[in-house]
């Protein structure tokens, strides 16, 4: 037996994030289109979840394609070259195959070399585990620079007739670059999980199965269990409701985020993201994609404080504060 | 224990703010689905005012039972 202790790296003071690029699948779908095929409206849509229209996916625009669309947009946007980044998370509940994963593919397409590189699937919260994940990998000297991106192409597991879940779910790309920073840009993530809850969200394997959901049960959770935490992520990251300028949750149903928005105390200049009106619901790809759309109108600007939320399926949640780039 | 005017005006007052349904129409015959236009996921936020304000849990299975304003006043009534 060797009793040569093992030896530990320490990475970065902290984790920033450096860019943020989105891919919204070119076909728009709204509500008015879905009520030509099935027993739906625009008022009926609009009432339960917000959503006006949605993106779905193109056979060409596969969970890999838009993955590489929004993480090359952030790199760019990063300025970064991809030789530079070190590790690649893909967080996805909707890939095609099992094994191989996106995430070497991802890094290998956008030219960067041998990063470490997994999946991640936590359901809706999966991007911001992908970012703790990430983050505390620098934290720790396990990267130096990091690309995280959400990704989904729920139409391909959805039954497109079923108006319970064909009005909601939806496609599309986020994707964020971190690198080290002495000033930390990504506070301390808070996650956790419900699993007594596991029924509730469900995407069963085999042929022709589809994903499920208990919307009334996922509904009370997330209007009553993740209140505290909200409230934790920003204790932790040691800021106040007030601080914050960007609330950016899931954006799973407009009136969960009005209903959160609500509870959290949040100042009245506090930009809210509502990017399910326009993007429905797109898992792990959400929270990426709703702060682009926020960076891109101007309604958020670099500095910014935001508040992330992710929460879904498990059930799962994770949440922290960050500055915009 | 709240008795069963209590009860009624209580949800009257979580029906009118959660749906805005006035409290003149928040009578026992009333259903919430029909008569009140309340839909499946205001029933879930009245649901969860009613357990806060009078102490009872409703769980999901039970609150698809609940289809009209007396009903819930008699679920509250017994599990509280």
């Amino acid at each position: 037996m060797s009793d040569t202790r093992i030896q530990l790296t320490t990475g970065a003071p902290g984790a920033a994030v450096l860019g943020i690029g989105a891919y919204r699948p070119r076909r728009r779908v709204t509500n008015d289109e879905l009520s030509q095929t099935m027993d739906t409206s625009d008022e009926w849509i609009q009432s339960r979840v917000g959503i006006a229209e949605r993106r779905w996916a193109e056979p060409d625009e596969t969970v890999v394609e838009m993955s590489v669309a929004a993480g090359g947009k952030a790199l760019a946007a990063s300025g970064l070259a991809p030789e530079d980044v070190d590790l690649v998370v893909v967080a996805s509940a909707s890939l095609p195959t099992m094994i191989p994963g996106a995430g070497p593919e991802v890094a290998h397409r956008l030219g960067i070399r041998r990063p470490g590189s997994y999946d991640l699937n936590a359901g809706c919260a999966g991007f911001c585990y992908a970012l703790g994940a990430a983050a505390d990998a620098i934290r720790t000297g396990s990267a130096t620079h990091a690309l995280v991106v959400g990704a989904e192409k729920l139409t391909d597991v959805t039954d497109l007739t079923d108006r319970s879940t064909a009005v909601i779910f939806a496609d599309g790309a986020g994707a964020m670059v971190l690198g080290p920073t002495e000033d930390p840009g990504v506070g301390p993530v808070v996650w956790g999980s419900d699993g007594d809850q596991r029924d509730a969200i469900a995407i069963p394997t085999g042929e022709g199965a589809k994903l499920t959901m208990a919307g009334q049960a996922v509904y009370r959770w997330a209007t009553t269990r993740l209140t505290d935490t909200l409230q934790q992520a920003m204790d932790r990251a040691g800021v106040t409701a007030a601080d914050i300028d960007v609330f950016a949750p899931h954006q799973a149903n407009l009136r969960i985020i009005e209903l959160m928005a609500k509870r959290l105390g949040l100042g009245e200049d506090t930009v809210i993201a509502r990017d399910v009106v326009q993007a429905g619901n797109t898992s792990s790809a959400s929270v990426p994609l709703a702060l682009s759309a926020l960076l891109e109108s101007g309604e958020a600007k670099s500095g910014d404080l935001a508040l992330l939320l992710g929460y879904g399926a498990g059930l799962t949640f994770a949440g922290q504060v960050v500055r915009l780039p | 224990m709240a008795s069963t005017a209590e009860i009624q005006s209580g949800l009257a007052e979580i029906l009118e703010e959660v749906a805005g349904v006035a409290p003149a129409d928040a009578t026992p015959e009333k259903s919430f689905t029909e008569d009140l236009d309340v839909d499946s996921l205001s029933m879930v936020e009245i649901a969860t005012a009613v357990e806060d304000k009078f102490g009872v849990a409703i769980p999901d299975d039970e609150l698809g039972g609940i289809k009209t304003v007396g009903d819930a006043i008699s679920f509250i009534e017994k599990n509280q």
